[in-house]
């Protein structure tokens, strides 16, 4: 945590009659995100004690907290008063959750955007490659679709904007970028960002109620190169309900 | 007991609901849950249900059902009534805002609703698996509701049987309405992000709907909202059912249901809990008006809905149907009585009368 002082006051913004946003700034920013990860964490130890009554959930995302509530049973005034007081305590907490390395396929029918990014980029397939599994990118939030997950951390060297006319259909399992950011659609779906590779890993999946999803914002994931045939094999597992998932975690961090 | 429903006929925009998935949003899961959940409540009541029961929402056509196992009481709510067609082929009309009693074999063909949705509530509630919390049912990730997909011919419901007395019946006794005026909203949470102009226009002029609607949310078309300086994107933040959005093209989206749970487009305001439902309702082409209220305003008319439901849960009449075998009646002298409401039941076509309460 660090000192309160040092941080600009947050905003609350209304959401209807049933939710509060309380903003941190506009920004992708990780010191932005500190904030919005530190108060959420507030949020979860006051929630443990029985202190948010009336309280339903909250989401975080890049630069805010929504958090919504029961107006029936909690007065959006006094809720206002609340936030605003521990949004002004509450402090910045860097990305602390699980380190992930994610089996990624980047063959041509995985990744149909990877040439004319690398020739965007003046780089060739395989420096592109290296720069997505060299870096390690950082979960900001959840959201879109059931466990996608906005990551930062994108070089700048590859740097796009969305496609002009998004898809109608991405193939559930891509991994894609935009801007400064890479995401993994866990549904098909339609979709402008730009498609660099596949994961054979489920990211969302109902029927695991600990843990449905398989990132949570903090988390940090090192995409990582594998080919068609260990590709093919994982799916398989994953399909059988056989993958432990553990395995992906780097080693000195838990779940 | 328990009972079980084949589904005969699935319908049209057939999908299992209840309150809604809370606590995942988090995760990028949306609510989902009724359209209209006074409706709901209003279904479940009569069927003799806890009001947040799973239910049936029809969204053009209902399903037809037919009782395998157990009785099963059926309660209707909304502009949709049904034919109640028995083992002895006899077929008996059930009017909207009541009960209808299936003995096993009997058959349920629920009709179209006349516009927005309408609730079948089955007696116990629709038993499908709870997943992440909910029954409700949310297409595109395949969650909650019948294997997370709609019910389709010859899936079987799971339900109570009734308790008590089966040849019992329940109406309301006047439709359900909800307000009606301007739609309330609550300016925010970037009503910044938009001229002096297209706020006064958002709250003056009209908004039709277009035909461009769905259970994630609904386009309209009016005076273009335009965007200031701050621009027609922002870095995602949370979203909201009842959540108004505009995009560059200055045309606002409201939010509904099954609605992401963050976006990325300036959100020049959001409706009030207590008017969210009336929006389960519209059709293309209906104007819609917006007025600015405080939280205030919001939490009083969030207040006066659930006291006036109470009220209306509180008339709900018991009554005796013709067309089965009513042994009570039989033993009791007097089968027509009371007051009339003669379009309620047909047997053969013939229009039945009965007592307005024989309870």
């Amino acid at each position: 945590m660090t000192n309160e002082l040092a941080h600009p006051p947050a905003r609350l913004l209304s959401v209807g009659d049933a939710a509060w946003t309380v903003e941190f700034g506009n920004a992708i920013d990780p010191a932005i995100h500190g904030r919005v990860l530190g108060f959420s964490s507030l949020l979860d130890t006051l929630s443990n004690d029985g202190r948010l009554d009336g309280v339903v959930e909250w989401v975080p995302t890049f630069r805010s907290v929504t958090v919504h509530f029961d107006p029936l049973r909690t007065d959006a005034l006094a809720l206002h008063d609340l936030l605003a007081e521990l949004a002004g305590k509450s402090g910045s907490l860097s990305a602390a959750g699980c380190r992930w390395r994610i089996p990624v396929c980047f063959d041509a029918d995985c990744a149909p955007d990877l040439d004319e990014v690398a020739a965007a980029k003046g780089m060739s397939r395989e420096e592109v490659v290296r720069l997505m599994t060299e870096t390690v990118f950082t979960v900001y939030m959840l959201g879109f679709l059931p466990g996608f997950p906005y990551l930062g951390g994108l070089p700048e060297a590859l740097d796009m904007p969305r496609l002009a006319t998004p898809r109608k259909v991405v193939p559930s399992r891509s991994i894609a970028i935009a801007g400064r950011m890479c995401a993994a659609y866990p549904w098909e779906s339609p979709g402008g960002w730009r498609l660099l590779g596949r994961t054979p890993l489920r990211l969302f999946d109902a029927a695991n109620a600990r843990r449905p999803a398989l990132l949570a914002p903090g988390d940090q994931v090192v995409w990582q190169a594998v080919d068609r045939e260990t590709f093919d094999a994982f799916e398989r597992e994953c399909a059988a309900g056989r993958f432990d998932l553990s395995s992906l975690l780097t080693e000195g961090e838990t779940a | 007991m328990s009972a079980i429903l084949e589904i005969i006929d699935a319908g049209l925009a057939v999908s299992v609901q209840d309150r809604g998935r809370a606590g995942y949003r988090n995760i990028g899961v949306p609510v989902s849950g009724a359209l209209d959940p006074v409706l709901m409540a209003a279904a479940n009541e009569l069927a003799g249900n806890a009001s947040e029961a799973a239910v049936l929402e029809v969204g053009l056509s209902g399903p037809s059902l037919k009782a395998l196992s157990g009785t099963v009481r059926v309660g209707l709510s909304g502009e949709m009534g049904a034919q109640l067609v028995n083992t002895r082929g006899q077929v008996l009309k059930v009017a909207p805002w009541q009960t209808a009693t299936l003995f096993p074999g009997d058959v349920i063909r629920i009709g179209g609703v006349s516009h927005g949705v309408g609730y079948v509530a089955l007696s116990g509630g629709v038993q499908v698996a709870e997943q992440l919390g909910s029954r409700s049912t949310y297409l595109r990730a395949a969650i909650g509701g019948v294997q997370g997909r709609a019910p389709r011919v010859g899936d079987r419901l799971q339900c109570d049987a009734v308790r008590g007395d089966p040849w019992l019946e329940f109406r309301a006794r006047a439709p359900w309405h909800h307000d009606t005026g301007p739609i309330r909203v609550i300016l925010g949470p970037q009503e910044d992000h938009f001229t002096r102009e297209a706020v006064e226009n958002f709250l003056s002029r009209p908004y039709a709907v277009t035909r461009d609607m769905d259970r994630m949310g609904l386009r309209l078309d009016g005076e273009k909202l335009a965007h200031n300086e701050k621009g027609a994107e922002i870095v995602s933040d949370g979203v909201a059912p009842g959540t108004i959005q505009v995009p560059a093209n200055g045309q606002p989206i409201v939010l509904m249901a099954d609605c992401q749970t963050s976006g990325g487009y300036p959100k020049i305001a959001t409706v009030i809990r207590a008017d969210l439902p009336r929006l389960a309702h519209v059709r293309p082409g209906d104007e819609l008006r917006f007025v600015a209220v405080s939280h205030a305003e919001a939490a009083a008319a969030l207040r006066d809905q659930v006291q006036r439901l109470a009220a209306w849960v509180g008339m709900i009449q018991s009554f005796r149907p013709p067309g089965v075998i009513d042994e009570a009646a039989l033993y009791g002298a007097n089968l027509i009585c009371g007051a009339v409401r003669g379009d309620e039941w047909t047997l053969h076509g013939v229009n039945l009368q009965y007592g307005a309460h024989h309870g």
